[in-house]
């Protein structure tokens, strides 16, 4: 094909956010302890461009490019522009927790912008050598963010444990990516999936090659019985790299799953829904318990984690439109939530603490009832309670397993998420009714102060109109 | 057996056999050196399937610099083995039983009815003046481009990470700086004073 | 002259080949004992000193010539002494891998228009990847000769080569981007046309990069840290005596030999005659092209002496500063100017 700026046009967010990148990188080379706060401006400004430019080449028509290694179509518009607006609101977190903590480095915010692009480049693969190295980009710059803090153990010790197993994900997906290719001799997901749907394929070796990619899939997303990373990893790593752990890479992980098993496999749909049922039911079972037991918040996020993956995976399992759909609002909401949810616990900590306990979060009403309030809406949304998003992204799921006929598959979900909603009613109490252990003053700087209001205003108001978003993803499965 | 076949076999053979050495070694050094004797065995086999680029890139990249700075950390490091051994034997059982499955289940899959001559028969011999290596090049600046500019990028972040995990500035080191030193010019260190002869008086 | 055409195609392969291999090897190695008279006898004449001029053929004096080969049967007769808690066989492997890349190299280097012994069309692939080969002997000799100054002086040879390897590899993309070419041979050909063709002006950085990279990987003057006597004796082959220690001297020099042959080859044209293009070109027809090769070698196998003779030792830390923070850089901005000259066809090189 040929290369110039009208052929490469659908591919402009990923170029423009690269370029931004590199030149970020070398810009912050020069930069001083006074100016220092010009990365994170540029980042801010490269994330804001992105959004835009991926807004402009957003239509209803879907364009491959790259010999079919790129795909632009409306799923990965939502995608890219969900993961980009949760990724705005982790930097504006991260600043002042950097600061505060003595790791603020100009590192952060590139590495940050990369594992973004990964992102970006998983949720319009096209093909097997695309979405590996997109996830290969992302989980890389992870890598590396959560040690990021170098003198503490546990951030050394999470990035160890995170590396080696992530490492081993990857190799169990080349492998289930190498059965495939062996099956049907193709690399991009149009000719595998006709390949599949012809029947000449080997059976055999189709679901051999499956297993294995749903066993990485599964890895990437933290769902149970591959999740032993998840808590460890969110408890030792610095609050500004769970905040971008945590959030914008779940979203990229359902357009991993999506590119995979179902651009890729729609045709072992059958095979995969089972698999994805057992995950499912795994994940929110032992999430919401294990939740339960947790004194440290950032561990009860990390197992409440567990258990909102296993919802997504419900969505996916439906294994029609609908329930891509939901999955796709799920998983975008969720994102919102959670970075919503690390972004106070940024803004608790300070110089020489690092709020990370329940009890840090004690009497927060009295201390700062705007950012109490809005820690209220991000735990009712994660707990599923009306009028917040939380319940119709739960809602919608739901509806989607039951329309194909799963109803006790949406009963053990609901079982579970009353469970859940134990313990994030008891991180509002807490909250609420409990006496403040420090009576040092809040300092919040006017840009977290303003994200925050805007994320759990946006939790509120989605959550009284959530057409606005759900047409859209229902649009971009339609 | 024709030639070809004895020498696949003898590749084939050293390969394995070094690769078992690699994880049974007591000594570290000598499981990177049966590494290396790997890498050489399976570039040997590459050539054997007419991929000479990539049997010689093998030996580049992994032999001659990867595996040296492997060598160099392996060196340097003081493993305690008797430490890294105290688990083996109680989880070896386990071990054993879940790898035994999976190779079972691998040959099932992965055997000679799937991936033998019969379903995936050899390629057509090339002419002697077929260069892979520029074929190697027109595919990857062309069909997988995409994929090859990502690749760098991962490249680049690979050398980010590392850079920003382990280079420090310890403020109270003292250390040269050679560039400032290179930069020197003799008037910098050495200033000529011409000085009128004392008087006698 | 037919019948031993006639009786040459009358071998077995398998012997022609090793025929051809003596061929090349006897050579080398006679050029590797003599570049050692040479050295001591061009330094010493630098330093207004005679150098070895005693032992002779029957009697004869001849100015010393005789001297490497007295050395050489001293050498053989010397025990060799294994260290104890050294590991023997890697302690005595460690020369053999040593020479051996050294000397495999030449496999596939071009004495003249189509005098190869193995004509592969990814030669300078295979060159570079042999070359890096070299340093699994240094390494593998400081480590198993269980010493600590024999390990010190293998680390920092290691670091040393490997930090100058990637500014050497660069230096081969920039001729492989101007020859278009991995085959050796059709690099040189690539540079006919005459002195200002060859390849040393239009890649002039990289010209230098290469041949000064090459003086630090065999670990010479200026930048022979490798073996410091004031701090590490005599660096990782302190242990090594008798023979395995004359082995490592000739990998050390047939490297040199390598090094100043791959330069005239890939930057100043090989066996192409420098009066190319010029009047003089039919009056120097009658020279073979292998002579010509040979005088741009024996230049650069001079320099390395000339250097030795010259230069003060680089301190360690300037020695990594210049391979990571100078050579690299500049290669790398070279090897774009190059593309850009070959894309755009420059005038003289490219058009």
């Amino acid at each position: 094909m040929e290369y110039n700026l009208t052929t490469l046009q659908p591919a402009l967010p990923e170029i423009f956010l690269l370029s931004a990148a590199c030149l970020i990188l070398v810009i912050d080379l020069f930069l001083d302890k006074r100016t220092r706060l010009l990365t994170y401006g540029l980042s801010l400004a490269a994330i804001l461009g992105t959004i835009a430019v991926a807004i402009g080449v957003s239509n209803s028509e879907t364009q491959i490019l790259f010999d079919g290694a790129y795909i632009r179509d409306p799923v990965a518009d939502v995608v890219k522009i969900g993961l980009l607006v949760v990724t705005l609101f982790a930097l504006i977190y991260a600043k002042d927790y950097l600061i505060q903590q003595d790791i603020y480095r100009g590192e952060y915010f590139t590495l940050v912008l990369f594992a973004t692009l990964g992102m970006l480049v998983m949720a319009s693969a096209n093909s097997f050598l695309t979405v590996y190295l997109g996830l290969e980009l992302l989980a890389l710059s992870m890598y590396s963010l959560v040690p990021f803090k170098r003198d503490s153990e546990a951030g050394s010790e999470a990035g160890m444990k995170y590396f080696v197993l992530g490492a081993l994900a990857s190799g169990m997906l080349l492998y289930g990516i190498s059965m495939l290719y062996g099956a049907t001799g193709a690399l991009s997901f149009t000719d595998v999936s006709a390949a599949i749907n012809s029947g000449q394929a080997d059976e055999a070796l189709l679901v051999f090659g499956l297993v294995f990619i749903v066993i990485g899939v599964a890895f990437k997303f933290g769902a149970v019985p591959f999740h032993m990373w998840v808590p460890d990893v969110y408890h030792g790593a610095p609050t500004a790299v769970v905040l971008m752990l945590s959030s914008a890479p779940k979203i990229a992980a359902f357009a991993l799953a999506i590119r995979l098993l179902v651009d890729g496999m729609s045709g072992l749909a059958a095979q995969w829904q089972d698999m994805l049922m057992i995950l499912a039911v795994l994940s929110m079972g032992l999430g919401n318990l294990v939740a339960i037991a947790q004194t440290n918040i950032k561990r009860m996020f990390a197992y409440s984690t567990i258990s909102h993956v296993g919802f997504i995976f419900l969505g996916l399992l439906a294994a029609n439109d609908k329930g891509y759909a939901a999955a796709l609002f799920y998983s975008v909401v969720y994102a919102l939530t959670a970075v919503g949810g690390f972004g106070v616990l940024a803004m608790l900590s300070r110089h020489g603490f690092d709020a990370e306990n329940i009890d840090d979060l004690k009497g927060l009403n009295d201390r700062s009832p705007w950012l109490a309030g809005m820690m209220m809406l991000i735990l009712f949304s994660m707990a599923g309670v009306p009028p917040t998003v939380g319940f119709f992204a739960k809602l919608f799921v739901l509806e989607a397993v039951i329309s194909v006929d799963m109803v006790w598959l949406a009963g053990v979900a609901v079982f579970f998420s009353i469970i859940g909603a134990y313990y994030y009613l008891r991180a509002v109490k807490v909250m609420y009714f409990d006496k403040p252990e420090s009576d040092q003053p809040l300092i919040v700087s006017f840009d977290s102060q303003a994200a925050i209001s805007v994320n759990g205003m946006a939790i509120l108001l989605l959550g009284i109109f959530p057409a606005a978003l759900f047409g859209v993803c229902q649009a971009a499965f339609g | 057996m024709s030639f070809e076949k004895f020498l696949f076999y003898v590749f084939a053979g050293i390969l394995v056999w070094s690769a078992m050495m690699v994880i049974t070694r007591k000594n570290p050094v000598h499981s990177v050196l049966f590494l290396v004797l790997a890498f050489f065995n399976s570039a040997g086999l590459w050539m054997l399937a007419e991929a000479e680029f990539l049997a010689i890139a093998l030996v580049l990249v992994y032999v001659g610099a990867v595996m040296v700075l492997f060598l160099f950390v392996v060196m340097m490091l003081d493993i305690n083995l008797a430490e890294l051994r105290a688990g083996f034997v109680k989880s070896a059982p386990v071990a054993i039983l879940v790898a035994l499955l999976m190779g079972v289940q691998m040959v099932l899959v992965v055997g000679a009815d799937r991936f033998g001559l019969s379903s995936m028969p050899a390629p057509e011999p090339k002419s002697a003046d077929y260069s892979n290596t520029e074929e190697l090049g027109l595919a990857l600046f062309t069909q997988h481009l995409y994929a090859f500019e990502i690749a760098a990028v991962i490249l680049l972040v690979g050398i980010i990470a590392a850079i920003s995990l382990t280079m420090r500035r310890r403020p109270d080191n003292k250390y040269q700086d050679p560039g400032k030193q290179v930069v020197v010019k003799a008037k910098d260190r050495l200033r000529i004073v011409k000085m009128e002869a004392e008087s006698t008086q | 002259m037919e019948i031993l055409i006639a009786l040459w195609d009358a071998l077995p392969l398998v012997v022609q080949i090793v025929l051809q291999i003596v061929a090349i090897m006897g050579p080398v190695l006679i050029l590797v004992a003599y570049y050692t008279y040479a050295e001591r006898k061009i330094i010493g004449h630098m330093q207004v000193r005679m150098g070895p001029n005693r032992v002779g053929f029957f009697g004869f004096r001849l100015m010393g010539l005789g001297q490497p080969i007295a050395d050489a049967v001293k050498l053989m007769f010397k025990e060799i002494i294994i260290p104890s808690g050294a590991n023997k066989f890697l302690f005595l492997s460690a020369p053999v891998l040593a020479i051996a890349t050294a000397l495999a190299a030449w496999a596939v280097f071009p004495f003249d228009a189509g005098l190869v012994l193995a004509d592969i069309n990814a030669g300078l692939l295979y060159i570079l990847a042999l070359t890096s080969l070299g340093v699994y002997g240094v390494i593998i000799a400081g480590w198993a000769s269980n010493s600590k100054y024999a390990l010190l002086g293998a680390m920092r040879s290691a670091a040393q080569i490997v930090a100058y390897e990637i500014a050497m590899g660069f230096a081969l993309v920039g001729v492989l981007i101007a020859s278009g070419s991995l085959d050796l041979g059709a690099i040189v050909e690539a540079q006919s046309g005459g002195l200002i063709h060859w390849f040393w002006l239009p890649l002039l950085p990289l010209f230098l990069i290469y041949f000064i990279s090459g003086v630090a990987e065999t670990n010479r003057a200026p930048f022979d840290v490798a073996e410091g006597e004031s701090e590490i004796v005599a660096g990782f082959h302190v242990e090594y005596s008798g023979m395995t220690f004359a082995v490592f001297f000739m990998a050390e020099y047939a490297n040199m030999i390598l090094i100043a042959a791959l330069t005239a080859l890939m930057f100043l044209g090989g066996w192409l005659s420098p009066f190319q293009g010029t009047a003089l070109e039919s009056w120097f027809a009658w020279v073979p092209g292998i002579i010509w090769l040979l005088a741009k070698t024996f230049f650069f196998m001079f320099c390395f002496l000339w250097f030795r003779a010259t230069f003060p030792r680089y301190r360690y830390d300037q020695i990594m500063r210049l391979g990571w923070k100078v050579f690299i850089p500049i290669t790398i901005v070279w090897i774009v100017v190059v593309a850009l000259m070959k894309v755009y066809e420059a005038p003289i090189w490219f058009s």
